[in-house]
């Protein structure tokens, strides 16, 4: 437990130490803004909930998640550092949850910073706060999983630009498993066991549940599963490819 | 004496790369043992194994008596490495680095202060402690990484090339560390630099191809080398054959070689038999003959060589 905080500080502390997170948490906040108020129309709902606001967040995770993630392994073996880090007395899944950890805090902390969307809603009118609650937190898990995945990506690679297109791609067909096009496409000629299985590993699906204030335990398991799936795999690829 | 470093016949292969084909070493407290070889020869992938970074494919490695693959985290504890090219988070300052390094090291508080300070001053370090570590010099980044690995005081150190690629006083200051820890250390460090094997070794081994070669004292090593007391002279040209002749003639010499003519001189070597040392006599001949001697050099053999002699690899080899 140590090491993995000791780990998760000194990764966090990279990232305010560069300019780049700042950027990042910029280009957050104000690309859900954007999102909600101009594409999901916040005002002329006329509704007072943030639902505009979290629809986009799946959609967003898709390309910021993975910008984060590409770096986490893919740097530590361009510079050299895994060898220093892997010559520690630190496992290598604390390093890995530590990593992984440190990049998830720092999501939670550029979600956090969406809270004058909360605000503004509050002040236009009554939301539901249970329900904004509920989606911040499977907002939050969300990027958790996706993050899960980019992380075991980038331990795959010296290079940022491929880690960030391959775990892009898979958190994509991972999103696009829920939407009626494609399900669709499966419907015609797949038993339905196979098509419900394919829905249920939708991340859209299981968001839209939550942030309808819906947290049930099949979804949490869901998203907990990818994140510890994805982890696992990054530990055997970090061990098996770690001087590659 | 504490045996606190041992390998026992390993051997890795990458794909079809065989790197490391069966070393198998000892090294106690006290000892500082030089790893030789050319480029390739497996000297870096020999530590990664014995610092627990690769798994070796057979053999296994000790630290302490602590083996490396059954209980990595002890083993990796007792044991302090730089890595080639010391390899350092370039986004943190020096200082923040090695408080990183102390709190991985189990240092809290006071003691993990104490414990940074120290590594810093050994290191000769303080003056850039809170510079960013991409923006220091090579010479620092090495002592960064050197810092990094003895901070912690460890019963064994590895070192993969710590002086490569530093300036003379660098080197010299590595060296200087290197040796004031030694006497309670068991320390391993890789080089192609002969005199730092004299310098700083108690015991070295030439790597070649994955396996040891030679093993012994910088001085037997040396003994071997071709060129080991050779002596060098250069003359004019036009006194070639009379000079060669006379050198061949003499009691200790083995052999006499002769180079390209440059500007009318010519460069002569006598190579001495084994055991010989020839440059008396040498110098003896050439002022009964009177001739006329641009320079005389007496050559220490270049460790170049002694890979060229033990190891029959010519890849890489060069000589002046
Ligand atoms: N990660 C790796 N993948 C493939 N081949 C490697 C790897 N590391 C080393 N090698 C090969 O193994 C051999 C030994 O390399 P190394 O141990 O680095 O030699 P040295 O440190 O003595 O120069 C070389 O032929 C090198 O190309
Ligand atoms: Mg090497």
């Amino acid at each position: 437990m140590r090491n993995i905080w000791i780990v998760t500080k000194r990764e966090l502390g990279a990232y305010f130490g560069t300019p780049l997170a700042y950027v990042f948490a910029v280009i957050f906040v104000a690309l859900t803004g954007a999102f909600a108020f101009f594409i999901g129309n916040f005002f002329e709902r006329g509704q007072a909930d943030l639902q505009p606001f979290f629809n986009y967040h799946p959609w967003l995770y898709l390309l910021l998640v993975p910008a984060i993630a590409m770096r986490l392994w893919a740097e530590e073996r361009k510079a050299g550092t895994i060898e220093l880090l892997m010559t520690l007395p630190i496992s290598t899944w604390e390093a890995i949850i530590g990593k992984f950890l440190a990049a998830w805090i720092f999501i939670g902390i550029a979600l956090a910073l969406t809270f004058p969307m909360w605000i503004t809603v509050n002040v236009l009118g009554n939301p539901d706060n249970g329900v904004i609650l509920a989606s911040y937190f499977g907002s939050f898990l969300m990027a958790g999983a996706f993050l899960a995945i980019g992380s075991c990506v980038s331990a795959l690679t010296k290079n940022q630009v491929i880690a960030f297109i391959v775990a892009a791609t898979i958190c994509f067909l991972l999103v696009m498993s829920g939407l009626e096009l494609v399900l669709g496409f499966f419907r015609g000629w797949a038993p339905a066991f196979i098509v419900d299985a394919i829905a249920s590993m939708s991340f859209l699906n299981h968001f839209e549940l939550i942030s309808r204030g819906v947290i049930t335990l099949p979804s949490l398991f869901f998203y907990f599963s990818i994140i510890a799936f994805f982890l696992f795999a990054n530990v055997v690829i970090v061990e098996q490819r770690k001087a590659a | 004496m504490a045996v606190l470093v041992e390998a026992d016949r390993l051997r890795k292969s990458f794909g079809p790369i065989l790197a490391v084909e069966d070393i198998s070493l000892r090294v106690e407290k006290g000892e500082v043992l030089g790893f030789l070889g050319p480029n390739g020869a497996g000297k870096s992938t020999t530590m990664k194994m014995l610092t627990g970074f690769l798994e070796p494919d057979a053999g296994r490695a000790r630290i302490c008596g602590i083996s490396v693959a059954d209980r990595p985290k002890e083993a990796k504890s007792k044991l302090g490495y730089l890595p080639e090219g010391a390899p350092a988070y370039g986004d943190m300052t020096a200082r923040s680095f090695l408080n990183f390094i102390a709190e991985v090291r189990g240092f809290d508080g006071a003691s993990k202060h104490a414990h940074v300070d120290a590594a810093l001053a050994r290191t000769g370090l303080e003056g850039v402690a809170s510079q960013r570590i991409e923006t220091l010099s090579k010479g620092y980044k090495r002592r960064v990484g050197l810092a990094q690995a003895i901070l912690h005081d460890p019963e064994v150190l590895i070192m993969d090339e710590p002086t490569d690629g530093l300036d003379p006083n660098q080197k010299h200051h590595v060296r200087g560390l290197i040796t004031e820890m030694a006497k309670d250390k068991a320390i391993i460090v890789s080089t192609h630099i002969l005199e730092e094997v004299e310098a700083v070794c108690t015991r070295a081994i030439v790597i070649d191809r994955g396996r040891i070669v030679a093993d012994g004292t910088a001085e037997a090593l040396q003994r071997r080398m071709p060129y080991h007391n050779a002596v060098a002279v250069r003359i004019a040209a036009a006194e070639v054959e009379r000079v060669a002749g006379a050198l061949a003639a003499l009691a200790g010499v083995a052999k006499v070689e002769r180079a390209e003519v440059v500007n009318g001189h010519i460069r002569l070597r006598a190579l001495p038999k084994p055991g010989a040392a020839i440059a008396a006599d040498v110098g003896a001949l050439l002022r009964d003959q009177s001739i006329i001697v641009e320079e005389l050099v007496v050559e220490r053999g270049k460790l170049d060589d002694v890979f060229r002699e033990i190891t029959t690899s010519s890849e890489g080899a060069r000589h002046a």
